[in-house]
């Protein structure tokens, strides 16, 4: 049925290029049948929106390792500006606690640490990715 | 259970002379599977199978001098110096970066106070990336490294340092640009240029292009061909200087096993003496001045047996395969970091016991330098209080436990030197694999080696998902009390820097506009003209105020930018 399958794009920002977590994120998420799209590292916060536009997704997940978390505010705000606002966005990796609020006060969904499970994360992003798909649809957007 | 074999190789010279041997087995074996009829299979993480027991069915003392010898002598297993830690123990290199060059200064004074004979240097991200500060967000400027894009910069960080005693190890991949900061520093303070010491850490692009993608920053070409201009400058130049570190770490991080990430790393170094030999060099000029870098994991003996055995390949491969007569050519010296994957962020005070036991495994193979992880590091960059456990920890395991006292205290272990022989074979399949495909460059530009690492890190997470490999409070003993408090995770001053960027700019606009594009336009030609050595030309900008992300662009646009493969 259309519609049915959550997109998610996985993806890096800022300058740290440590990515074996988001690969093996990608391949947990496309195991559960989403759709995943996946980018090297270091994308631009405006190639990012501009990726989640065209690709139509449904949640963006950020990896961050080496503190490129910092800068997820203003991706939140450069969706906003486009319209996005819609979109889920989870962070996966290291985050520290004391700067969970900052993110999740700028509109973070959902926040996954060293050590979270398959299972945690592939549950927390389809709980997510169905409830935008459902606003979606029920706008109207795919009747 | 099934009786542990031999390998091949072995099983024809072993002749057991020991009376009573055969039975004295015969009953243990019936014993044994009386109480465990169907015994469990463990693999390591390089997927060898490991057995209850070994004895010298498995390796016996008459194969001594072939596989092991003594310190200090071919092929080395037993450790490349015949006195080891008894003359001198590893250096304790703990990295450091943060901040503005102030704030690094301040940090690596207190550790010189505190007896340091050797520093290291992490810059930001935004350098790794090769954009000055002007062009970063604020936000993540000096939370990783320090922020260094001019000479002046540099001098700053090492006020205070003296260049000529302290050996400096920097993270500094192509085009150099710490090192030739450094060299500015040095000749702005008299010093001569063979009086400098130290690693170009993260030279080894090839590790860059496959896996920790961070320090990618120019075309594979032309990575390629600025490296062999940075090992023929220092061999001339600055030659008490280590100016290529074969990096395995970045792999095993990444996901690889270490008979992998061995495999690989060798067979990178041989890429990289071929390109000097193809230039002209002479195999014993460049040779001794190759380092390797590595990843030490929990995974205890399987990091024991992966050393001794990389130590043994290379010796032969330097000696038979690259024609190196002098025997400081052979010798395969390394530096190892305790990994920081196997670290977890759960009850992170968990972290000391297993930094301990990593680290031990790193003495016992005999490594010549090490960076113990703070345990902190699954959080955040690592904080105070946890880097001095780090430092005290090599201490503890240096003083108090004696670790030190015996060369190779595992050597002749039936255990040790079995499963030394089969991690031998394990990396040189995959060398083998790699050779098949035509050599590193080719293995990693069709992706294989990307491909590889991928699906080992892929299904080192599933062994974690399914509970077959056991993490203390992730998969197991989970507890809701972490033990303790989360330690506030390092950010620079904002207003300090806002103000170093204030003053990066106002120095650009300050320069003699005449003298930066004259260095600019000699780089430019350098990088176009294969008979004049680009990483001179990168000296010779960085010395009169060119700064880092101006030598770097001005390189990409000359050799092309190029980005890493990337699978996934």
């Amino acid at each position: 049925m259309i519609g049915q399958q959550i997109r998610v794009l996985v993806t890096k920002i800022g300058f740290d290029g440590h990515d074996r977590g988001s690969r093996v994120v990608a391949a947990y998420l496309r195991d559960a049948s989403m759709e995943v799209i996946y980018t090297p590292p270091w994308q631009k916060i405006e190639e990012v929106v501009a990726l989640a536009l065209q690709e139509d997704v449904d949640v963006i997940g950020i990896s961050s390792l080496a503190s490129d978390h910092l800068i997820v505010p203003d991706l939140m705000d450069a969706l906003e500006d486009a319209g996005l606002e819609h979109i889920g966005v989870v962070v996966g990796g290291i985050v520290p606690d004391k700067e969970h609020t900052s993110l999740k006060n700028a509109g973070v969904a959902r926040i996954f640490g060293p050590g979270a499970s398959r299972e945690d994360i592939v549950n927390g992003v389809t709980e997510l990715g169905t409830r935008v798909r459902t606003a979606k649809l029920s706008e109207g957007d795919f009747i | 259970m099934s009786k542990p074999k031999a390998i091949p190789s072995d099983a024809e010279n072993v002749q057991l002379s020991l009376p009573g041997f055969e039975s004295a087995e015969a009953q243990w074996h019936q014993e044994y599977s009386q109480q465990i009829p169907i015994d469990r299979r463990i693999l390591n993480r390089s997927g060898i199978q490991v057995d209850p027991i070994y004895t010298p069915e498995q390796w016996s003392s008459e194969r001594h001098m072939v596989d092991l010898g003594f310190p200090g002598q071919p092929p080395y297993t037993r450790g490349i110096y015949p006195t080891m830690y008894r003359g001198r123990t590893w250096s304790q290199r703990q990295l450091i970066g943060l901040g503005t060059p102030d704030n690094y200064n301040e940090r690596v004074r207190k550790i010189l106070d505190l007896g340091a004979t050797a520093i290291s240097l992490l810059p930001c991200n935004s350098g790794f990336r090769g954009v000055d500060c002007d062009k970063a967000p604020l936000s993540l400027l000096g939370t990783c490294g320090t922020v260094i894009n001019t000479i002046d910069h540099m001098d700053r960080a090492l006020d205070g340092v003296p260049l000529d005693k302290i050996s400096t190890a920097m993270n500094d991949p192509t085009p150099f640009t710490l090192l030739a900061f450094v060299l500015g520093v040095a000749k702005r303070r008299g010093i001569p240029f063979d009086k400098i010491t130290g690693t170009s850490n993260q030279s080894d692009y090839i590790s860059h292009f496959v896996a920790n993608h961070m320090f990618y920053r120019l075309s594979q070409p032309g990575s390629r061909r600025l490296l062999v201009d940075h090992i023929a400058y220092c061999l001339k130049h600055v030659p008490y200087w280590n100016p290529l570190s074969v990096v395995g770490q970045h792999m095993q991080q990444a996901g690889a096993t270490p008979a992998e990430t061995m495999g690989f790393t060798l067979s990178t170094a041989i890429q990289y003496a071929e390109d000097c030999i193809a230039r002209g060099l002479d195999p014993d000029s460049f040779l001794p001045r190759f380092t390797f870098f590595f990843d030490i994991s929990i995974s205890f003996f399987e990091e024991i047996a992966k050393f001794r055995a990389g130590r043994r390949i290379w010796a032969r491969i330097a000696k038979d395969q690259l024609g190196a007569k002098d025997p400081r050519s052979w010798r395969f010296k390394f530096h190892g970091q305790t990994s920081g994957v196997d670290l977890t962020a759960q009850q992170p005070l968990n972290n000391i016991a297993r930094v301990a036991i990593q680290a031990s495994a790193g003495i016992f193979s005999g490594l010549q330098s090490m960076h113990t992880d703070a345990y902190d590091e699954a959080i955040t960059c690592p904080t105070d209080g946890p880097a001095r456990i780090a430092v005290a920890t090599q201490n503890i395991l240096r003083e108090e436990a004696h670790l030190c006292d015996v060369i190779d205290p595992l050597g002749g272990s039936y255990y040790v030197e079995t499963l030394t022989n089969q991690m031998e074979q394990e990396i040189l399949k995959v060398m083998n694999k790699i050779n098949t495909s035509g050599g590193m460059y080719e293995a990693v530009g069709t992706g294989l080696i990307q491909k590889m690492i991928g699906q080992s890190a892929l299904s080192a997470q599933e062994k974690i998902e399914n509970g077959e490999e056991k993490v203390i409070g992730v998969n197991c003993y989970q507890d809701d009390d972490n033990g303790v408090e989360q330690p506030e995770p390092y950010r620079p001053d904002r207003s300090k820097m806002e103000a170093h960027v204030k003053a990066f700019k106002d120095f650009k606009s300050k320069r003699s506009q005449a003298t930066v594009d004259k260095a600019i336009a000699g780089l430019r030609k350098a990088a176009n003209d294969e008979n004049i050595n680009a990483f001179e030309r990168v000296v010779d900008a960085a010395t009169v105020g060119v700064t880092h992300g101006e030598i770097i662009s001005t390189l990409r646009e000359e050799l092309g930018f190029g980005s890493p493969l990337i699978a996934a």
